[in-house]
C-alpha cells in the first residue's frame, strides 16, 4: 500500500498533523486516511512523536543571571542605538551579514576618520573567512613579534594577556586605506579578537562603537593607532583595550 | 572622533526603545531555548543570547512591528550560527596546539541528561540533539514554540516547501530512532 501516492501524500499529512491545511486540503487527507491503513498509521505515529516532543522535552527558561545581564545592557544600550540609528536604514539592514559587510567594503567611499571604523569592521570580518584568519599561529609573542620585523616598517608592541583570560592565537598582515596593519589576533572564549596597529600621530584620539553587531575600541598611543574588533560583548572588549593599553 | 559628537537623534529612539526591551524580555525564554537547542552548550547559548540582543538594539530600525517573537528568534539564529562558525574556526586553529585554551563541551554529555530521567525522553532528546542543526532547528521552532511554517521559513530563511521537506526528515530520524517507524525508504 505504500504507493507513490503515499509518498506524495506525507507531506500532506504532516502537514495535516501540523494545522497548516485549508479544509479542503484537509477533507482530501482525510479521505485517503479512510481508505490506507499504511497512512493512517503513519498520522498517529506523527501526533505520537509530536505529543512525546512537548512533554517530555526540556522547556529551557533562560536563567535570572541572563535576564538580568540583558536588563542591564538593554538600559545600558542608548549610545549603541544612537550610534546604529545614524546610518540610514537602508544601509543599516542591508548589513546583515558577511556579504553585506564585504558589499561594504566595496563601495562605500573613504570618509576620512569616520570611515575607519567601517574597514577596520569588514577587515575584521573578512579574516573571519576561512584561511584568512592568520598568517601565524602562535601562542608566544616571542614568535609573534619577530615574524613582523622584515615584513613592516615598523613594530607593534605584542602584549601576552593569556593571564587576564584573552591568550593570544596568531597574527597577520592586513591593509587599510592608507597603511599596511598588523593585527595581532586574540581570543575569549569562543570570540576572536582582531587588534589593529599601524603608525599613527593623532595621540589620545579615542572611539568606540558598534558596527553590524561587531564591537569596536579605538585609540591612539605611542605613535600607534589601534583598532579591536571582535563580536565579543562591549564591556569585555573595553577590558581587553585596558590590557592592551 | 567626529561621529561621537554628532547630533543624536533624538526622541525618536527614545520612543522605540521601551518597545525592543519588551521584545526582548517577553521572549527571552524563547530567544534561550533555540539558542540552547542549536547550540548544545548552556554557555555558548548565553552568549549568543547577548549578542543577539545586541544585534538586535543595532538592526531595531528595521523591526516593522511584526511577529516580535519570529523577528527576535530570527537574529538569535543567525548569530548561533555565526558563533558556531567562529568556534569551529577556532577549533582549526587550535588543532595541533597543545594547549588548547577553548572548551568545547561534550554535546550528548551536558548535565541536564545525568538527572533522573525516563530512558526513553533521554533517548528523544539525544535524537534530536544529534540530528543536523539544520534539522533540528525546524523542528524546535515547530514542536517546542508551536510556530507555523511560514514564521519558520522566515526565520531560517528558505522556503516553506523546504521547511516541509526538513520536518519531515526530522521526524522520520525521530521516528527511527524510537524504534517506531516503518522500514520503509
Amino acid at each position: 500500500m505504500s504507493s507513490n501516492h503515499c509518498q506524495e501524500m506525507r507531506l500532506l499529512l504532516q502537514a495535516d498533523v501540523d494545522g497548516e491545511l485549508q479544509a479542503a486540503e484537509a477533507a482530501r487527507v482525510a479521505a485517503h486516511l479512510d481508505s490506507c491503513p499504511d497512512c493512517s498509521r503513519l498520522q498517529q505515529q506523527l501526533l505520537a512523536l509530536s505529543a512525546t516532543l512537548r512533554d517530555t522535552l526540556p522547556k529551557h527558561s533562560a536563567p535570572e543571571h541572563l535576564r538580568q545581564a540583558v536588563r542591564a545592557r538593554l538600559r545600558g544600550a542608548p549610545g549603541r542605538q544612537a550610534a546604529a540609528r545614524r546610518w540610514p536604514v537602508g544601509i543599516a539592514s542591508a548589513l546583515v551579514g558577511i556579504a553585506a559587510s564585504l558589499a561594504l567594503f566595496a563601495v562605500l567611499p573613504m570618509r576620512g576618520a569616520d570611515g575607519m571604523q567601517d574597514w577596520v569592521v569588514a577587515a575584521h570580518v573578512r579574516a573571519l573567512q576561512p584561511q584568512h584568519l592568520l598568517d601565524v599561529a602562535s601562542t608566544d609573542r616571542h614568535t609573534v613579534k619577530p615574524w613582523f620585523a622584515g615584513r613592516l616598517s615598523f613594530s607593534p608592541p605584542v602584549r601576552d594577556l593569556a593571564a587576564d583570560g584573552f591568550p593570544l592565537i596568531g597574527a597577520r598582515l592586513d591593509s587599510l586605506p592608507g597603511s599596511e596593519a598588523a593585527v595581532l589576533v586574540y581570543r575569549r572564549r569562543e570570540h576572536v579578537i582582531n587588534l589593529f596597529i599601524w603608525p599613527a600621530t593623532a595621540e589620545g584620539e579615542t572611539a568606540e562603537g558598534s558596527r553590524d553587531g561587531y564591537n569596536f575600541v579605538h585609540w591612539a598611543a605611542d605613535g600607534m593607532t589601534f583598532w579591536a574588533v571582535s563580536d565579543l560583548n562591549a564591556q569585555e572588549l573595553l577590558e581587553f583595550a585596558g590590557r592592551v593599553r | 572622533m567626529k561621529w561621537r559628537g554628532r547630533p543624536q537623534p533624538g526622541r525618536r529612539e527614545d520612543a522605540a526603545r521601551p518597545e525592543f526591551e519588551d521584545v526582548v524580555l517577553t521572549h527571552l525564554d524563547a530567544a534561550y531555548g533555540l539558542a540552547r537547542w542549536l547550540v548544545r552548550d548552556p554557555n555558548l547559548a548565553e552568549d549568543v543570547v547577548q549578542e543577539a540582543v545586541l544585534r538586535g538594539i543595532n538592526y531595531f530600525a528595521s523591526f516593522r512591528g511584526e511577529d516580535g517573537r519570529a523577528w527576535l528568534m530570527r537574529i538569535v539564529r543567525n548569530t548561533a550560527y555565526t558563533m558556531l562558525a567562529a568556534r569551529q574556526q577556532a577549533g582549526r586553529i587550535e588543532a595541533g596546539d597543545s594547549d588548547a585554551v577553548l572548551d568545547v563541551p561534550d554535546p550528548d554529555d551536558g548535565p541536564e541528561l545525568a538527572l533522573s530521567r525516563q530512558d526513553d525522553a533521554a533517548r528523544l532528546e539525544r535524537a534530536l540533539a544529534a540530528l543536523p542543526i539544520e534539522l533540528r532547528e525546524c523542528l524546535v521552532l515547530k514542536e517546542i514554540e508551536e510556530l507555523s511554517y511560514k514564521e519558520i521559513a522566515h526565520i531560517t530563511g528558505v522556503p516553506i516547501g523546504t521547511v516541509m521537506s526538513r520536518l519531515w526528515r526530522a521526524r522520520r530520524a525521530l521516528m527511527v530512532a524510537e524504534g517506531a517507524a516503518d522500514d520503509e525508504q
